[in-house]
C-alpha cells in the first residue's frame, strides 16, 4: 500500500504525521522524504545511513554549432522556450528546459546531444529495519519534480512492504508528482481560516488525480469548527484529530518522534493507519 | 541604423513601454530613411515562461543594432547581447522623446541586466 501525506497549507503537521505513522509501523515501512526542497523526515530517525548519497542528474541539451545549419527548428519546438537561435548560434537556458527530448528528435542535422546536469541527491537511511529515502534538491535549483521522481524510482528498487510518502506543501507541481500513484492519500490540516481555504485547494487536486483520500484535523481542539464543517458536507472521511498539545511541538522542535516523547498517541497512529488500509 | 522601442501603441507619439519582455509590440525606427515599423509581440503577454528570449529574438530578427526599454531581465540581456544589439534604458515617456533622448547622447547603455529574472 503506497500512502502519500499531503496539505494544502504549509506547517499543519504532514511530517508529523508521515513520520509517526511509519514509526508506528517499524520496519515493515519505507518512509519517502519528497519534500525534496526541504527534507527533514531524516532528523526524527537517528540511525545510519547506508551507501552514499547518489547524484540524481536530468538531461539538458547541447547543441554542436559545427553541425547546426541555423533553422530554428529546435527552438520553435520548444514549448518551454529554453533554446534561442541567433544565426548559428543557439543559446541554450538550462533553468527552463523540462527535458522533454523533443529538440533532439526534431533537429534535423542531428546536431543536439543531451547531457546530464546535476539537480540533487538521492539516499537512504535505516533506523531499525525502517528506510527512510530522502531527495535533496541542490540549492538554485528550480525544479523538484525530477528528483522526486528519482526518490521514487530508488525507493520501489529495494523489496519492502508499504511506503509513506512525506509530501511538500501545496498543491503544484511538487506534490503531484508526489502523489501520483498513491493507494491513498491523507490531507492533513487544521482548523482555521487558512487551513480551510488550503485544505479546499487540496481537495480539488486530489479529486482532480482522482485518489481516494482522507483528513487528519491537526491541533483539533484550537481553531473553530469550520473545518468540520466543510468535511460533513463534503461527506469527507475524518480519519483522526491530533489535540492541540503543547507537549507535541516540543518533542517535534526537540527532533523527537511523538510515539516516543509522548507513548500515549501510540494508539492514535495505530488506529490512523487501521483506518487508511480499510479505506484504501 | 535600426533601433528598437518598446511600446504599447502604433507611433512614435505612444508611450515607451517600461517593460521588455511583455510589451504589446516593437516600433523599430530606421534613423537614415525616417521611416518605422512594428512588430507585434502580443504572443509574450500572456506566455508562462521565456518572453523576454522570445522578444529578444524578434528585436534581433529585425535588424535592430539597438533596443531601448524600461529594463531589461538577464535571459533577455543574455539573448541581445549575443546577437549583437546594444541596450539602453529609458524612462522618458513617449517612443519620440526616447530617440530625442538617443540621439542627444543623454541614454545610458547597459553592461547587464538593470532587473532580475521573473521566474528561474
Amino acid at each position: 500500500m503506497i500512502v502519500s501525506v499531503a496539505s494544502g497549507k504549509g506547517g499543519t503537521g504532514k511530517t508529523t504525521v508521515a513520520v509517526n505513522l511509519a514509526s508506528t509501523q517499524g520496519s515493515r515501512i519505507r518512509l519517502l522524504d519528497c519534500d525534496v526542497e526541504e527534507p527533514n523526515a531524516r532528523l526524527f530517525f537517528k540511525g545510519a545511513a547506508c551507501g552514499h548519497p547518489e547524484t540524481v542528474t536530468r538531461p539538458i541539451p547541447e547543441v554542436d554549432e559545427g553541425q547546426c545549419d541555423g533553422c530554428g527548428e529546435c527552438s520553435r519546438f520548444c514549448e518551454f522556450k529554453a533554446l534561442a537561435v541567433l544565426g548559428r548560434r543557439v543559446l541554450v537556458f538550462p533553468e527552463l528546459c523540462h527535458g522533454c527530448g523533443g529538440c533532439m528528435r526534431v533537429c534535423p542535422k542531428g546536431a543536439i546531444r543531451e547531457i546530464p546536469k546535476r539537480i540533487g541527491t538521492v539516499s537512504i537511511h535505516t533506523a531499525d529495519g525502517l528506510s527512510v529515502v530522502e531527495g535533496r534538491l541542490d540549492v538554485g535549483v528550480a525544479m523538484a519534480p525530477p528528483l522526486i521522481h528519482a526518490v521514487k524510482r530508488k525507493a520501489l528498487a529495494s523489496e519492502k512492504g508499504d511506503t509513506i510518502l512525506d509530501a511538500p506543501p501545496g498543491t503544484a507541481c511538487p506534490v503531484t508528482a508526489t502523489l501520483h500513484g498513491s493507494d491513498y492519500v491523507l490531507l492533513v490540516t487544521e482548523p482555521t481560516p487558512f487551513g480551510l481555504h488550503d485544505l479546499t485547494l487540496a481537495v480539488e487536486m486530489v479529486r482532480e488525480l482522482k485518489l481516494p483520500f482522507g483528513v487528519v484535523i491537526n491541533r483539533a481542539d484550537s481553531g473553530d469548527d469550520r473545518v468540520r464543517e466543510y468535511c460533513r458536507k463534503e461527506w469527507i472521511t475524518v480519519l483522526a484529530e491530533i489535540p492541540d498539545d503543547r507537549r507535541i511541538a516540543e518533542a517535534y522542535s526537540r527532533g523527537e518522534l511523538l510515539v516516543e516523547a509522548l507513548p500515549e498517541y501510540r494508539t492514535l497512529f495505530k488506529h490512523l493507519w487501521d483506518k487508511v488500509r480499510g479505506q484504501s | 541604423m535600426k533601433i528598437a522601442f518598446s511600446t504599447s501603441g502604433l507611433t512614435p507619439d505612444a508611450p515607451l513601454d517600461p517593460r521588455f519582455g511583455r510589451a504589446a509590440r516593437f516600433l523599430v525606427y530606421d534613423t537614415e530613411r525616417e521611416t518605422y515599423t512594428l512588430i507585434d509581440n502580443t504572443q509574450n503577454l500572456s506566455a508562462a515562461q521565456g518572453a523576454g528570449i522570445q522578444s529578444a529574438q524578434h528585436v534581433a530578427a529585425s535588424g535592430a543594432q539597438a533596443l531601448v526599454s524600461g529594463h531589461c531581465g538577464p535571459k533577455a540581456f543574455r539573448v541581445l547581447s549575443a546577437a549583437g544589439v546594444t541596450v539602453y534604458t529609458s524612462s522618458a515617456a513617449t517612443v519620440a522623446d526616447a530617440l530625442k533622448a538617443y540621439r542627444d547622447g543623454t541614454l545610458k547603455a547597459l553592461t547587464g541586466a538593470d532587473v532580475e529574472g521573473h521566474w528561474a
